[in-house]
């Protein structure tokens, strides 16, 4: 797979490149960062067999997400959330318009995007490190090499000493540890993360949270972040994308412009998280005659 | 199984022989009727040496686990080509049902007719018999995998073997092992019908031969015999599927 197209802008902060290019490349930056995901003009829908015009789940979705950008996506239930992460991450084409990712049009999976669920799918026949393991054995990576990995990817999700466990032995709060281990152990430059904490007792997840907060920003990774916990979305991201019920778009962006990504557990204590909270409610109607499902 | 379980099996075991050896006896029932236990006993020695027992038991048992192999492999085969193929399951299902509806040992007697009194016709209505279970099971369990699973795992740019051989193959594992508990003795009951049709060997043949001449005794140790390598069978799946299924929480198998 090649990289190049007009879309792939080199930032300063992209230390993948060595120099000379690099300052070659910033000759033509139009925009500082260069743009990871992006939705132009998509929509999907779903007809059955000999359905001519089925009802669109989500139309007019544009938008785009800087490479290191952490993005939630939150909206009603049934909205076309999980179908946008699904066209993301190349498992559904659009019914119209693109989808990009690294620059390059998303037909089928991408190399370097991982995927995770609120389902922590580690599969019960395999021992955690060689469920941590599995993305890397698909790419052919020798057993030395990605065991070393798996190893240090289960002792950065505090998992240390679990290598040998199948899942059944784990609690789900460690189950989830060990499916965030398998997804960063892919080392993706993007995420695509559909509710991967909402099955957790709440601390748990602010546990989890913290961890994958830590990650993606010292990694500079690019996560798009499906959540129905709107603290969670102010807590963990840069900017949040609310959409409307179905036929899902997006209504409203919202900056967060809060310090502290790396931490949302100090970020959460912040006073400005309160009123942002009670933004997005509006936003999303919650306690208004008929937003009860 | 606890202690209490145990000892209860035991007492039921004890008070099953215990009527056998004295119940007919006590009901006057005559002994070409119902042979008391410890008739049947020596008739099994007096088997064992004047009529070969030990080579009918072996012959039987061979035709079971041959039957039982070979029918089993042929299962997951097609089971998994079917499973993997919606479009060939749709166009033979009619048939499949068919032949699943139709009772299979009623084809001993033609295979008898084709294969002559060898072995052959025994292992070949196993084979039928145990073919039906496993592939249904594994075809149903490969159909039945969590599309998430198969996504992510689509995700991290598997190939089709990738996946059938990461995904879909192992989480057909318990249905497989389910299968093969009913086909281990569904083989018992191919075998056995095979011989009762034709030839000169195994324990199917030496239940015949008693009851031609009326020695009830006799038929008693030929199903003795066979419920024994049924026993022997089905436990030697269970072994394997708790080797194999060791990752499995012990509430998710059967006899765990
Ligand atoms: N593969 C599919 N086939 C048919 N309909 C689908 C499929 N995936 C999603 N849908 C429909 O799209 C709608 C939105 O689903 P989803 O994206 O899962 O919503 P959300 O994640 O926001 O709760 C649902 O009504 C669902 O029935
Ligand atoms: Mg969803």
């Amino acid at each position: 797979m090649t990289t190049t197209s007009p879309m792939y802008v080199v930032s300063e902060s992209d230390g993948n490149q060595p120099a000379a290019t690099a300052s070659k490349a910033r000759v033509a930056d139009v925009t500082p960062t260069r743009v990871e995901i992006e939705f132009r003009g998509v929509s999907k829908a779903f007809p059955r067999k000999g359905q001519k015009d089925a009802p669109a789940v989500v139309k007019d979705l544009t938008f785009s997400i800087r490479k290191g950008e952490v993005v939630s996506l939150i909206g009603p239930s049934g909205c076309g959330k999980s179908t946008l992460l699904n066209m993301g991450s190349g498992l559904y084409s659009p019914t119209t318009g693109t989808v990009m990712v690294a620059g390059q049009e998303v037909k089928g999976p991408v190399k370097k995007v991982a995927f995770m669920l609120q389902k922590d799918l580690l599969m019960p026949w395999r021992t955690i490190e060689k469920n941590v393991e599995v993305g890397l054995e698909i790419a052919g990576m020798p057993k030395a090499e990605r065991r070393a990995i798996a190893t240090e990817m289960l002792g950065k999700c505090h998992l240390a000493g679990f290598e040998k466990h199948y899942p059944f032995q784990l609690s789900g709060g460690m189950r989830q540890r060990a499916a965030l281990a398998r997804t960063l152990a892919m080392k993706p430059d993007v995420l695509f993360l559909d509710e991967p904490f909402s099955a957790l007792d709440a601390q748990t997840k602010m546990v989890l949270q913290q961890d994958l907060a830590r990650t993606l920003y010292n990694e500079q990774k690019t996560a798009l972040f499906i959540t129905h916990d709107l603290a969670e979305a102010v807590a963990l991201s840069d900017r949040i994308l609310v959409m409307s019920a179905r036929p899902g778009t997006i209504i409203e962006e919202i900056d967060v412009n809060l310090p502290m990504r790396d931490n949302p557990l100090e970020r959460r204590k912040l006073p400005e998280t309160g009123p942002l909270i009670g933004r997005l409610m509006e936003l999303l109607h919650v306690g208004e005659e008929g937003s009860m499902h | 199984m606890n202690n209490r379980t145990v000892i209860g099996s035991v007492c039921i075991l004890l008070l099953f022989l215990a009527s056998w050896e004295w119940g007919p006896g006590v009901m006057g029932m005559p002994e070409y009727v119902l042979p008391k236990l410890s008739r049947v006993w020596s008739e099994f020695f007096v088997m064992w040496d004047n009529s070969d027992l030990l080579k009918h038991t072996l012959v039987t048992a061979a035709e079971v686990l041959l039957g039982f192999g070979i029918g089993a492999l042929l299962g997951v085969a097609i089971g998994v080509v079917l499973g993997l193929s919606p479009a060939t399951e749709a166009m033979l299902s009619p048939y499949i049902l068919a032949l699943q509806i139709a009772p299979k040992v009623a084809f001993a007697p033609l295979f008898v007719m084709w294969l002559g009194y060898t072995i052959y016709p025994k292992i070949l209505v196993a084979v039928l018999i145990v073919f039906f279970p496993v592939m249904i099971n594994v075809l149903s369990a490969v159909r039945a995998v969590d599309p998430d699973m198969i996504n992510l795992i689509r995700i991290m740019n598997a190939s089709r073997w990738q996946l059938f051989r990461l995904v879909e193959f192992p989480s057909a594992m318990p249905a497989l092992f389910s299968g093969l508990r009913i086909a281990s003795t569904l083989a018992v009951i191919g075998v056995t019908v095979g011989e009762l049709v034709g030839g000169n060997l195994g324990l199917g043949y030496l239940l015949v031969d008693s009851e031609g001449q009326g020695n009830t005794a006799g038929v008693f140790v030929a199903i003795v015999g066979l419920t024994v390598i049924g026993i022997v069978a089905y436990a030697g799946v269970v072994f394997a599927e708790k080797r194999m299924l060791h990752y499995m929480p012990k509430a998710n198998l059967v006899t765990a």
